[in-house]
């Protein structure tokens, strides 16, 4: 099964990736855009897709600093 | 003594840190990333780098290497374990030290001497600090408990913070006081050539574990 896992910073956390990107856009004509916040994507094939959870836990996400969303597709 | 100082692709600051071991007067030697058994040392050093170029996280990969299992067995027996710069990122993913390493907060890879302050006693230490993803963080509840611990082994002194470490951290242990990680590079500062040999003394403080 194909899956999609989103992992993106934790509420609360500063994310100053997101931060210099929101910086950047008044430069660039795009007004009334904020709380923009970069993450990552991990897509995947997965036999077992029972475990992707783990799998995040484990390895793609550190649940101390980030939260992940899997999506099947 | 005898570090034992790991080597991963992407290690860069192996040989520094088995020269530093030799100049506080102990036995060091490589141990690679794939080997299961530390061979009878009695300390370890995770050195900085780049331990598989980062990808994904830094040390998020190094973690599961068959030489970081031998370290967690190696650190839940008392013995003496510093992880420096990715090192400590290297820990803190394994579990082995509390918390996590974020970007810096400007984005920049920051490379200067920094000002550090050891918790314990007080006493300023002068050591290179070359990092891109420094920012200590944990969350308030665990920093209470960190600092209410003891744990808080380093701290950035006024000015020096130039990652955004919460409540200024550079380095912390974990609860029995055998495992420390710091971003600075303490075997980067023990030769006057260089400028400062403060980083010997947390060699002698971790040394001083085995005591």
């Amino acid at each position: 099964m194909k899956a999609r896992v989103l992992i993106r910073p934790k509420e609360g956390i500063l994310d100053p990736q997101g931060k210099a990107v929101e910086r950047a856009l008044p430069a660039l004509g795009f007004e009334g855009i904020g709380q923009v916040h970069v993450g990552r994507m991990v897509e995947l094939e997965a036999e077992d897709p029972e475990r992707l959870g783990e799998l995040c836990e484990k390895l793609l996400a550190n649940p101390l600093i980030e939260d992940y969303e899997i999506q099947t597709l | 003594m005898i570090w034992g100082v790991l080597q991963f692709p992407g290690s860069c600051d192996e040989r520094d840190a088995l020269h530093a071991c030799e100049v506080h007067g102990d036995g060091a030697r490589l141990v690679w990333h794939e080997s299961r058994d530390l061979n009878g040392v009695d300390g370890v050093v995770v050195p900085g780098g780049f331990s598989y170029g980062d990808y994904l996280r830094a040390g998020a990969i190094a973690r599961f290497s068959p030489a970081m299992e031998a370290v967690a067995e190696a650190a839940a027996g008392g013995a003496p374990v510093i992880g420096i710069c990715n090192g400590f990122q290297v820990l803190c993913e394994a579990g082995l030290l509390p918390g996590a390493l974020l970007r810096n907060v400007e984005l920049r890879f920051r490379c200067h001497q920094v000002e550090l302050v050891e918790e314990e006693t007080g006493e300023q230490l002068s050591i290179p600090a070359k990092h891109g993803e420094g920012r200590y963080y944990a969350p308030d509840e665990m920093l209470d408990q960190l600092e209410a611990n003891g744990q808080v082994a380093y701290r950035y002194a006024d000015g020096h913070n130039s990652n955004g470490s919460v409540r200024d951290i550079a380095g912390v242990t974990n609860e029995r006081g055998n495992v420390l990680g710091l971003m600075p590079h303490p075997e980067h500062a023990v030769d006057p050539l260089t400028g400062s040999t403060d980083g010997l003394r947390v060699f002698d403080r971790m040394s001083g574990v085995l005591a």
